[in-house]
């Protein structure tokens, strides 16, 4: 009944080598003064960064050759991730494509998307967006709305999309609408799209800003957007099925325990001077949690590489990591009499204000707290 | 993160589930109401004793040679987890590794029960003629009033010096943990030394050990805590249903599994340490911090789910989480891993503290 296992993985030489070559890499880009670490990593749109990237061979990494990747393993991909975000770099514009919207295409594309689209991606160049809630779905997905109906040679799309990060800059979005009215079966009936986001197709990005000011989501309006016939992703009615395989490969990451580890990097530096018993007790106990999480989410790494689908232990990477990352800003401000500040110039000060201003959104993003521990209840037995 | 694979010989691997198969199957037989109530009467179950000692299991981590089961340390430590996970109420897992200890000690072995001296003890060893005498006391000492031998870390002039102490001898004063195991202490003055190692102790020290072992017993007793509290979940009628079909439950049981996961991870990584010999220190100390804390969040859980029912006798999830509760205290609490930790990771500075993490 109990059935989560979280076994170690080893690194080969291969993945040891490939971090240092990503820690040169960063280190060049930090040399060169092109990013400032202590801002929102994923959350940081640098296109030409992403190129660099791209060079590199850091995008699409496990995708064949012939798409543009180097057919790396899981562990590798997750090398280089958990580089990037420790360092603070702002992988933001490549992000989704990189995470899971290239996966999906990979898997369930049509072979015209994937000769078309993946190679730009993994070039840096190409940009996606998600596709999945609209305004009167959030948790409950299966929900949505969207039309899609049947027009020769493709589709055409009715419909809202909201919280789409990086849509007013990305290339594409993959959009998840009904195919088919809902039935007995409300998942059934889903289909997935890929849909360029271009006005002169009927697409339309409006900004919502966040509580902070910035522009990061939009609402995305659809009107008899049209989806050729080749940029369906997967069988037809068969959405719902990819949507939440996906998700394994979203919620274990590194991106789902380091959102603020900025913020403790820069509490550390803070505290080398004052540091006194009650500091080092409150530190060693996030680098403990930190330690441990890490361990968990190359776990999920591994089960991922030897092809497994562990969904809920990445539930439980997620839900146990948003709430470690949602309390480094709440534990630092009790350690340092300094007031969180955007504004004053100092980096602490800026890496608490950016922590607590986006700590909410750890735990909504992705699959809320409590749609996760459904789903871990769920594998427990109880539902 | 591991870099070297300590499981990976087949032989090894089979071996290993072969003495955890065998153990499990034992365990299972032999513990329940009956051997945790004559133990917390202050009864050793000696046929119960008798029979690990008979299975191999206190000197499982010996050599073939020495008549153990020569298990790879990694896979022997195992064993502490599986005795949580049944709350077995018996001096195993401090023999296991004192038999281990013993080895580079005197080199002997025997099928007596072998103890480890907590963190609060307090040995000064002095030389005598080409012996040691050890004057200072032994505080909460699992199962000591039971022991033949004693493990300690002493203070030799400044220099830490683990020795082997007779343990029967002693003038133990009985005291009991929360879970009504024994916890005992003594006095000695100018006490007999059987063994001393002939080097002063680096780490990890018997507290490391101590420390190691009671985090993997608390992560197995959470494991079976978690599988308790979902059985019950689901029996459980209320309002015309299980409560397991409430989302009030299901989040709090989800929650307590989000603990019991990190718990496990992080028990396992410090085994996994110490056998590798490869940041053996940090990782114990990781490890019972972090299985510490959720070893409070865990039985606060199970007994909100088990409500009435589970604070009685009369349910088996006391006997799991009493031990949860005296294990995260003994042999260092939190605060005193997290401040070793915190000191490490201040001290490597801001930019030092991903390579710090990274390297583990």
């Amino acid at each position: 009944m109990v059935s989560f296992r979280f076994d170690p993985v080893t690194l080969p030489a291969s993945t040891l080598a490939l971090r240092d070559e990503v820690r040169a890499f960063l280190a060049e880009e930090l040399a060169a003064g092109r990013f400032t670490p202590h801002r929102n990593s994923w959350g940081t749109f640098d296109a030409e960064f992403s190129r660099r990237c791209g060079e590199r061979g850091f995008i699409g990494m496990r995708w064949p050759q012939r798409y543009g990747g180097c057919e790396a393993s899981a562990l590798d991909r997750h090398v280089v991730i958990e580089e990037m975000l420790a360092a603070g770099a702002p992988v933001g514009a490549h992000w989704i494509a990189d995470r899971q919207s290239g996966n999906n295409i990979l898997a369930n594309g049509s072979e015209a998307a994937r000769a078309s689209i993946l190679p730009r991606i993994a070039a840096g160049e190409c940009y996606f967006a998600i596709g999945m809630s609209e305004p009167d779905s959030g948790s409950d997905l299966a929900s949505v709305g969207m039309r899609a109906t049947r027009t020769d040679g493709g589709w055409r799309l009715n419909g809202t999309k909201i919280w789409t990060s990086v849509a007013h800059r990305a290339h594409y979005l993959i959009a998840l609408a009904r195919t088919a009215p809902p039935g007995d079966d409300r998942r059934a009936g889903l289909t997935q799209f890929i849909v360029a986001i271009d006005a002169a197709n009927g697409v339309t990005t409006r900004p919502i800003h966040n509580l902070y000011g910035a522009h990061e989501f939009n609402e995305v309006l659809f009107e008899d957007t049209f989806v050729p016939d080749d940029m369906i992703v997967g069988e037809i009615g068969a959405g719902w099925q990819m949507v939440t395989g996906e998700l394994a490969f979203e919620r274990s990451g590194p991106d789902r325990i380091l959102s603020t580890f900025q913020l403790l990097r820069q509490l550390v530096a803070r505290l080398a001077e004052t540091a006194d018993a009650r500091s080092n007790v409150a530190v060693g106990r996030l680098v403990a949690h930190l330690v441990t999480l890490r361990q968990m989410s190359w776990s999920v790494a591994g089960m991922l590489e030897r092809g497994a689908s562990p969904e809920l232990e990445a539930a439980m990477v997620k839900d146990v990591g948003t709430a470690f990352e949602q309390e480094i800003p709440e534990i630092a401000r009790l350690l340092v009499p300094e007031q969180a500040s955007l504004t004053r110039g100092d980096l602490y000060g800026e890496a608490l204000a950016q922590s607590v201003l986006s700590a909410p959104c750890f735990t909504i993003r992705g699959g809320t707290r409590e749609i996760l521990r459904g789903i871990i209840a769920r594998g427990l037995g109880l539902r | 993160m591991s870099t070297v694979d300590p499981n990976n010989d087949a032989g090894g691997d089979d071996l290993r589930d072969m003495v955890l198969d065998a153990a499990g199957r034992l365990f299972a037989d032999r513990v329940g109401r009956e051997l945790w109530q004559a133990t917390e009467a202050g009864e050793f179950p000696r046929a119960d004793w008798d029979a690990l000692v008979e299975m191999g299991l206190p000197r499982a981590l010996r050599a073939e040679a020495d008549g153990g089961a020569g298990l790879a340390l990694a896979d022997g430590l195992a064993l502490a987890e599986l005795a949580g996970h049944h709350a077995l109420p018996l001096p195993l897992a401090e023999t296991l590794v004192g038999n281990h200890l013993r080895a580079g000690l005197d080199g002997g072995v025997d099928d007596g029960v072998v103890t480890l001296a907590a963190a609060d003890s307090r040995l000064q060893l002095r030389r005598v003629g080409s012996g040691w005498r050890v004057d200072g006391t032994l505080d909460r000492i699992a199962w000591g009033r039971h022991a033949a031998y004693v493990i300690a870390d002493a203070d030799a002039d400044g220099a830490p010096q683990r020795v082997l102490l007779a343990a029967d001898d002693l003038d133990w004063r009985h005291d009991a943990s929360l879970a009504g195991e024994p916890r005992d202490s003594a006095r000695l003055a100018d006490a007999p030394v059987l063994a001393a190692a002939d080097c002063p102790v680096h780490t990890p020290t018997v507290q490391h050990w101590g420390a190691l072992l009671r985090a993997l017993q608390a992560a197995g007793a959470m494991r079976r805590a978690l599988a308790l509290a979902t059985d019950y979940a689901n029996e459980r009628r209320q309002f015309g249903r299980p409560i397991a079909r409430f989302q009030a439950v299901q989040q709090q049981l989800a929650a307590m599994a989000g603990e019991v996961a990190t718990a496990g991870t992080a028990a396992e990584a410090a085994a996994r340490a110490i056998a590798a010999d490869r940041d053996a220190a940090l990782m114990i100390a990781i490890g019972k911090a972090r299985v510490g804390e959720a070893a409070g969040r865990s039985a606060a859980i199970a007994h909100q789910v088990l409500a009435a029912m589970g604070f009685t006798q009369e349910h088996e999830l006391q006997y799991f989480t009493r031990r949860l509760w005296s294990w995260r205290d003994e042999f260092g609490a939190e605060p005193h891993w997290q401040a070793i930790i915190g000191e490490h990771a201040i001290a490597a500075g801001g930019d030092g503290l991903w390579p710090l993490v990274s390297g583990l």
